[in-house]
């Protein structure tokens, strides 16, 4: 086999079967599985939450995951925010020409790992390959399918004036870590992507009996996005606290100096949990050990959909979502 | 007032004027790089970025601020980018740079292609160009040349304090400029026109420390410098970069955008570095009109809110007509702007 993807790789041909027998076998819990059209699954009885996402990425590896790692857990991710168990996951990898099959083999073990750590099996999948040039590298689309665990729907519709806001972990972490990959930064010490199974915390919260109102990962757009899109859902204000906020050291200062918002930047492994009054110290206890804390409260929508922070010195700003692509600062 | 964007976006952010006395009013200054870079040297770079052998660089706000052209003034069938992320969206090879010393490895690794770099920014960001320079000059680059808009701050100080109908007491200086420059040519602004000035930094605790020794200037009636940035700022400033800046470049007068000429406003090529001007070596001309200094087509006052004389709520189309999706003036743009900083952070009065 040669050291790159070629062409013929995605033909359907004989250099397509050993790809698949050789190199992408890994991505199943049993490499032996007989790989037919589709994969027949038994599935355990309640309502299930379905969810899709396309991962496109640069660099493909950064300091604390990849592509690989991001496309199974953040699908797995996108079903934990409905209450739901991640069970199974489809893959779709496209890939460019050139690819080196060294890097592929790392994204693939990768993925593999993180389908462990989410305790979800890879059961079906598919291989493109394009022209180089006609994409970066290897794009992923992963489908999930999640057994829904929660007592009671979860979504914005159920979320109350007066609800209690708390975040599952220290913000902005994974965007820092893309950023100072993509352009270069040496940040000493390193910031690690913060990606990460979410299912294990809403798990907890659900054990314990926690009353869920709703959950909302954070991606791309950070909390500030998150929030305004709950705002605008739910139709209520959201008023948060600064000082409340987990920003670590070294997030903060890189966006000093590059004039970013922590609010601003993605996350691969937090989440929002909206809950009411009377269940936020059990949630913040829960959430304590990941870094989680309580950051603030919704209010009726008397001035419009908006979300309100309290900075630190005890005056009051809007929070908007990032306006256009996130870029550095002149000076 | 305070001169820079970014002290304007600690105050909004955090809201510290909402914090300060009756009779204590902050002016917005026109510190914001990308706010006072001449349209035409946006055109210019748009000009370049459409050249298929042309790979555009420069820093990040810069991508988004637009030309002469704003959205709203483009004609039916006119699908001209007017800032350098549509040029690139339009098939430009238009690339963000962090440092400008990156454009010298690019340049290195296309010699086939003409490697452009739009220098923006103050006396912070032309010792970085200038090192660059050097560097591509001892490297015998001749793939390499910049799109030159550095310009200076204390002279634009200046030409504010002299403009009628004035109403600056006090200045917060810019501390990065201060950190480069020293502060000699503000103790000289401070004699020439009795007002007083205290270098500044961008922490809010640094913004209202600079904002107590001004008051304590002011009431002691006599114009003074101080220097509130201490751990960053010292008098002599930085000797390597002024000696750098010496070396590259040549004090020129230069037209801010919004603001009109100004004198010794800006930075032009040595003689030893001129065939790194862009300009000259794709033959285009700077405009031989002067930038007007009043306010772009229709109801921006961009002009006005530069040159400190109105805020951004005065403007009608603030938040309305002209939003950082679809803005009519720089100071919308920019991320060091007074405008993005209201829309941002600013509750509408109730």
């Amino acid at each position: 086999m040669s050291d790159c993807i070629q062409l013929a790789h995605g033909g359907g041909g004989t250099l397509m079967q050993q790809l698949i027998n050789q190199e992408l076998r890994a991505l199943y819990a049993d490499p032996a599985q007989v790989l037919h059209d589709a994969a027949r699954l038994e599935l355990p009885p309640g309502p299930l939450a379905f969810s899709t996402d396309g991962y496109v990425v640069q660099p493909l590896e950064f300091p604390g995951g990849d592509i690989g790692s991001l496309a199974v857990i953040g699908t797995a991710n996108d079903l934990a925010m409905a209450g739901a168990r991640p069970l199974h996951l489809s893959v779709a990898l496209l890939l460019e020409e050139g690819l080196p099959l060294a890097l592929l083999r790392r994204l693939v073990a990768s993925m593999a790992a993180a389908a462990r750590a989410c305790e979800l099996t890879i059961v079906t999948g598919d291989t493109k390959v394009v022209e180089r040039g006609k994409a970066d590298g290897i794009f992923i689309t992963t489908s999930g399918i999640g057994l829904v665990q929660a007592p009671a729907p979860i979504d914005p519709t159920a979320i109350r004036s007066g609800d209690q806001l708390l975040v599952s972990g220290d913000l902005g972490r994974h965007g820092v870590a893309i950023l100072a990959a993509r352009h270069g930064l040496a940040l000493v010490p390193p910031v690690f992507s913060d990606c990460a199974p979410l299912w294990p915390q809403v798990r907890a919260l659900l054990e314990a009996g926690v009353r869920i109102h709703c959950l909302r990962d954070l991606t791309r757009g950070g909390l500030a996005s998150a929030l305004q899109e709950l705002a605008e859902a739910a139709g209520v204000e959201l008023a948060i606290e600064e000082a409340r906020l987990p920003v670590l050291e070294p997030v903060a200062r890189t966006c000093e100096l590059l004039g970013f918002e922590p609010l601003h930047l993605a996350n691969e492994g937090r989440f929002v949990v909206v809950v009411p009054p009377q269940a936020r110290d059990q949630a913040q206890a829960l959430l304590a050990a990941s870094g989680g804390a309580f950051i603030g409260r919704v209010r009726p929508a008397s001035n419009g959909a908006r979300v309100l922070l309290t900075t630190s010195f005890g005056t009051e700003r809007l929070l908007l979502p990032l306006s256009g692509e996130l870029l550095p600062r002149i000076c | 007032m305070e001169v820079c964007g970014g002290q304007t976006h600690a105050i909004l952010r955090w809201g510290l004027d909402q914090l300060l006395p009756p009779g204590l009013r902050l002016i917005h200054g026109p510190g914001c790089p990308v706010c006072v870079t001449p349209a035409e040297r946006i055109d210019a770079a748009l000009e370049l970025a459409a050249r298929p052998e042309v790979i555009l660089c420069s820093y990040g706000d810069m991508l988004r601020v637009p030309g002469e052209r704003f959205p709203g003034e483009r004609l039916p069938g006119d699908s001209g980018a007017s800032d350098l992320l549509g040029a690139r969206a339009a098939g430009g090879d238009v690339r963000l740079l962090t440092s400008p010393l990156q454009a010298l490895a690019l340049a290195q690794a296309a010699p086939e292609r003409q490697l452009v770099f739009l220098a923006v920014g103050f006396e912070t960001t032309a010792p970085a160009t200038g090192l660059m320079l050097r560097q591509a000059r001892a490297l015998g680059l001749t793939n390499l040349s910049v799109l030159l808009a550095h310009v200076r701050v204390a002279p634009a100080m200046a030409a504010l304090l002299q403009e009628p109908g004035n109403q600056v007491q006090g200045f917060l200086a810019a501390g990065h400029v201060g950190a480069v420059m020293g502060t000699a040519e503000l103790g000289q602004l401070v004699q020439r026109h009795r007002v007083p000035v205290v270098v500044t930094g961008f922490e809010p605790a640094d913004v209202m420390a600079g904002l107590l020794r001004l008051v304590q200037l002011l009431e002691e009636g006599t114009p003074a410098l101080a220097n509130a940035y201490g751990r960053v700022v010292r008098q002599q400033g930085n000797a390597a970069a002024q000696a750098l800046l010496a070396e590259v470049f040549e004090v020129v007068d230069q037209p801010w955008r919004g603001l009109g000429p100004i004198a010794g406003g800006g930075l032009a090529l040595a003689p030893a570095y001129r065939s790194f001007d862009a300009l000259q070596r794709f033959g285009l001309h700077p405009a031989a009109a002067p930038v007007a200094s009043q306010n772009p087509a229709g109801p921006c006052i961009s002009g006005l809110i530069l040159q400190g004389r109105a805020i951004p709520p005065d403007c009608p189309a603030f938040g309305s007509d002209c939003t950082p999706e679809r803005p009519l003036g720089a100071p919308m743009v920019s991320s060091e702007g007074a405008c993005a900083a209201y829309h941002r952070y600013r509750l509408p009065a109730p």
